[in-house]
């Protein structure tokens, strides 16, 4: 009996300890894309802000919609912008909107693990979508070497590695691809989850890298920062003006200025293949996804709060980490934005 | 020929032996005070450590605990001490049943049931998940335990005019404390590495996990999510993870085992 | 303690020789009611479980019917679901692992059954029971970082340079794939179809093994021959009970099966399984015949294991009753 009774005073003291921690915690869920932005983010809102403890679940962006949608989470975030079909879905479930709000500008890079390679392999769009869609199979194929003129190519299959899951990062990969291939757009179409061709899956940005890190001649796409962390090395895209460009901060911004100039009130915009000598071909905004309307104010004032720093102070972060800063123009809307949140 | 079943059973056991030597290599070279009390870091920073996850995983089995020591053992003590043989046969039955759904299955009935609803991810619905599946083998494993205390003693202490809970109480539960103690140690080692049914449930955290309502890390999850990330340092704390969470389940499989294998407490008459 | 009731309590569950206020007042009915609630509450569990997943798969069982299990189109965009590659992913990683754990499984459970000295046997069985007990996601783990690479660098190599003529063991040596996934789920199962096969094998009679050897049989001549046929059954038994959780592994088939859905001759191809894909697309199954598709799966995953775990345990029973009938 004594025994029990101990036992069960522990237990009581343990709650009581861990009741006692009663700082505001706001879960959100979604994209991998930008998942060490916000980690860095949510991290460094915190150490500022102790009483308020941002916790983000990297799980892909159909699942950051999935979940908001649901209401199992605060908050989601995706690097595919919801359609207007999920955008009525929210709709009719809650009552009022969802908000799109873009954090920071990222891009897909084609990143590879090939035997003896270490070089910048030049890309053009019908190579991607050839090998995407199973046709290219082997590294030495013409349309891979006839670009890559000084590399020696080996006559290897091709392991081509997509996400497993929906995501955000596979819609701009796949609207790219749409875009510039008219049998991959009639065939897979863009999606955060498509009927793959080929291809082993991944789970998130992290297991699309980690395989591509583990398997010799694969090729995958992976957000900028995914292949500088893990030093592996990625190509560069033949855009739309027939250049080739590397993905980089410059050229990812160079895609976003004609979209920053012509932004859409609810900010969804794609950027893929955008024109400009300079503009890296697979670019893309990433949003947070905000419902319109809170239940409970001090999340609302909360979530307005940390909005309000990623904005601002929050942008500087960014370029440390490989993803490029908003342009002026769309922080500005955005701030006016922000008061839509009830 | 017969040494070829020799051979397999070498060859079993020496898995054992490999799985255990190798996540001591590996873990503990990776184990060092920041894994213990340190918050994962940002993606990519290292110096982070799992202490959230230690601690979440604590609390999801306290509450896992709660539901399914007390619902193993009072239904135990009514299977073996009240209940007549179809309707311990039904309940066998359903226990058994339980016991062989697959634990994606039973994090897919926990998320109906508890996230859905209430709308969040919670340390609660992490627990219950893990509670149901330490129901069946508390049940059965007391129940046993229980009817194996020899009718001597329970009609001993009827003739002393002891009323029945009363013998059940203070003889017979005593008298199977060890079995008793054994089954829900076993049911606990059993859950403690359980993955699938957090993934929709107590989903992950990147911070402390204030109460009981939020979202909380636990190991075996953080172990998934690192081990298929590219990054060294992850690795290096889901072999550290994984050497804590297997230590801990050796070692209560082991004391589960040394206890029981000192007898039931029933002297011999 | 002092008599404080006039009638004699009974020993039995059926306490109908006392009235039912004594009962009452003894507590006796309390305790009673209280612990059948918790009892009741197993089975109530266990049919809301089997009525959540029968609702929640509602959907696509209008939607598909039959069909379902013979589509193999997985496809989110255009809401065709089909649960073909994810069913012969689970079995095909199943079929694998039994190849090589029930082997393996049975030989060293006829070792420890038969010809190990009782220590040594107790011994080893205790190192096996404490393989049954590392979880699924370090298995896993030890999968993505030692089996994989060993699979691609040399096993799969070598198994295409020497057998690359069979359709099992053709296509590019990725690491992943349905035959990895079925070598770490044989290490998974052998622990059970060893305890079971044991204890099986142990509770032969005595007098079979020495009738064979009286009439002069060899050791090995009255296992094979006489016990283990004898304990066929409760053997067949605990290859069930492996098959039902190799079909219902998670983690550590996710980990390393590639989460591909296709259906392929071969045993390199990455695959999926039923399984797997619940746990990878759960979370992010937007719109309803979706997640309700993945329910469905669900569905399908509780009534294989349940029916094979029903008929093991008939088996490992019918073999233990005839036993000791005739002791």
């Amino acid at each position: 009996m004594k025994k029990i009774a101990g036992m069960l005073l522990v237990v009581l003291a343990l709650a009581g300890v861990l009741w006692a921690d009663s700082a505001l915690s706001i879960t959100g869920a979604g994209a991998t894309f930008p998942y060490p932005m916000y980690s860095k983010w949510f991290d460094e809102y915190h150490k500022k802000n102790t009483g308020l403890l941002i916790n983000y679940q990297s799980i892909g962006s159909g699942g950051g919609i999935k979940q908001v949608t649901e209401g199992t989470v605060d908050f989601g975030a995706t690097d595919g912008p919801m359609n207007d079909d999920q955008l009525k879905a929210f709709q009719d479930k809650h009552g009022f909107a969802i908000l799109h709000f873009p954090t920071v500008l990222g891009a897909d890079v084609p990143t590879y693990n090939i035997t003896g390679v270490d070089a910048n392999l030049n890309f053009t769009p019908e190579a991607l979508a050839g090998i995407f869609l199973g046709k290219i199979t082997k590294w030495n194929d013409p349309a891979i070497a006839s670009v890559n003129k000084d590399v020696k190519l080996p006559a290897e299959d091709i392991v081509v590695v997509h996400r497993a899951e929906s995501s955000g990062t596979s819609y701009i990969w796949t609207d790219y691809l749409s875009k510039v291939s008219e049998e991959w757009k009639g065939k897979v179409g863009k999606g955060a989850a498509v009927n793959w061709p080929v291809g082993l899956g991944g789970k998130g940005n992290e297991g699309v890298t980690g395989t591509i890190k583990n398997t010799p001649n694969s090729i995958g796409y992976v957000e900028l920062i995914y292949a500088e962390a893990n030093k592996i090395p990625y190509g560069n895209v033949k855009n739309a003006a027939g250049i080739f460009v590397k993905a980089s901060l410059a050229a990812v911004s160079a895609a976003a200025a004609g979209a920053a100039k012509e932004m859409p009130d609810d900010f969804r915009v794609s950027i893929t293949n955008a024109p400009g000598k300079a503009s890296y071909p697979i670019s893309s905004f990433t949003w947070l996804l905000i419902p319109e309307k809170f239940s409970d104010a001090t999340k609302r004032d909360a979530i307005k709060g940390f909005l309000k720093w990623a904005l601002a102070d929050g942008q500087s972060y960014a370029e440390n980490l490989s993803y490029a800063k908003l342009p002026k123009e769309v922080v500005a809307k955005e701030v006016k934005a922000i008061n839509k949140i009830q | 020929m017969l040494t070829m079943t020799g051979v397999c059973a070498l060859v079993a056991v020496s898995v054992l032996f490999f799985v255990l030597g190798y996540l001591v290599y590996h873990g503990g070279t990776s184990i060092n005070w920041n894994f213990f009390t340190k918050l994962p870091a940002p993606v990519g920073e290292s110096g982070g450590g799992l202490a959230n996850a230690i601690l979440g995983s604590a609390k999801l089995l306290l509450l896992a605990s709660f539901v399914g020591v007390p619902i193993g053992f009072f239904g135990a003590i009514y299977l073996a001490e009240f209940s007549g043989g179809t309707i311990a046969f039904v309940v066998r039955y359903a226990a058994d049943l339980l016991n062989g759904v697959p634990s994606i299955v039973i994090g897919i009935f926990a998320y109906s049931l508890v996230v859905h609803p209430f709308k969040h991810y919670s340390t609660l619905a992490g627990g219950f998940a893990l509670g149901l599946m330490m129901i069946p083998i508390t049940l059965r494993s007391t129940e046993e335990f229980l009817r194996a205390v020899p009718n001597a003693l329970r009609e001993a202490a009827m003739a002393l005019g002891a009323s029945k809970w009363k013998t059940i109480a203070t003889v017979i539960v005593p008298a199977a404390y060890r079995g008793i103690l054994t089954a829900i140690l076993l049911a606990f080692a059993r859950v403690a590495g359980e993955t699938a049914p957090l993934l929709f449930t107590a989903l992950g955290n990147q911070f402390w996990s204030p109460g009981w309502e939020q979202p909380t890390a636990s190991l075996p999850v953080m172990i998934f999510t690192y081990a298929v990330a590219p990054y060294d340092d992850w690795h290096r704390q889901a072999w550290a993870a994984g050497l804590v969470l297997l230590g801990l389940i050796l070692v209560i499989n082991i004391v589960a085992r040394a206890i029981l294998s000192r007898g039931i407490a029933v002297p011999r008459t | 303690m002092a008599t404080t009731t006039s009638t004699v309590p009974s020993a039995g569950p059926v306490a109908g020789s006392r009235s039912f206020l004594s009962r009452l007042r003894e507590g006796d009915e309390i305790a009673r009611i209280i612990t059948s609630l918790f009892a009741a509450s197993v089975v109530l569990i266990t049919l809301l479980l089997v009525f959540e997943l029968w609702q929640g798969s509602v959907l696509p069982r209008h939607k598909f019917g039959f069909n379902f299990f013979r589509t193999s189109v997985w496809d989110p965009i255009f809401d065709q679901f089909g649960a073909l590659p994810f069913i012969y992913g689970t079995v095909v990683t199943a079929a694998v692992s039994l190849l090589i754990a029930v082997p393996l499984g049975i030989g060293a459970a006829i070792f420890l059954a038969e010809l190990a000295p009782a220590r040594v046997s107790d011994a080893l069985e205790f190192f096996i029971d404490l393989l049954a007990a590392v979880p699924s996601v370090i298995y896993g783990l030890l999968g993505v970082f030692i089996v994989i690479p060993l699979m691609r660098q040399y096993i799969q190599p070598a198994l295409k340079h020497s057998f690359g003529f069979l359709p099992l063991f053709q296509g590019p040596a990725y690491g992943v794939g349905f035959l990895t996934a079925g070598i770490v789920l044989a290490i998974m199962v052998i622990p059970y179809i060893i305890s079971v096969s044991r204890e099986v094998l142990l509770s032969v009679p005595r007098d079979q093994r020495e009738a064979a050897l009286s009439l002069g049989a060899t050791r090995w001549e009255s296992t094979w021959k006489v016990v283990v046929p004898f304990a066929r059954t409760g053997i067949f038994g605990s290859i069930f009970l492996a098959l039902a959780r190799a079909l219902g592994e998670t983690m550590a088939v996710t980990m390393v099966i590639g989460n591909t859905p296709v259906i392929s001759t071969s045993l390199f191809s990455p695959g999926y399984s039923i399984a797997a894909v619940i746990a990878n697309e759960f979370t992010e199954a937007t719109g309803d015949l979706y997640t309700q598709s993945l329910i469905e799966l669900g569905l399908v995953l509780f009534l294989l294991t349940f029916i094979l775990n029903g008929v093991a345990r008939l088996l490992i029973v019918a073999t233990s009753q005839r036993g000791s009938g005739l002791g």
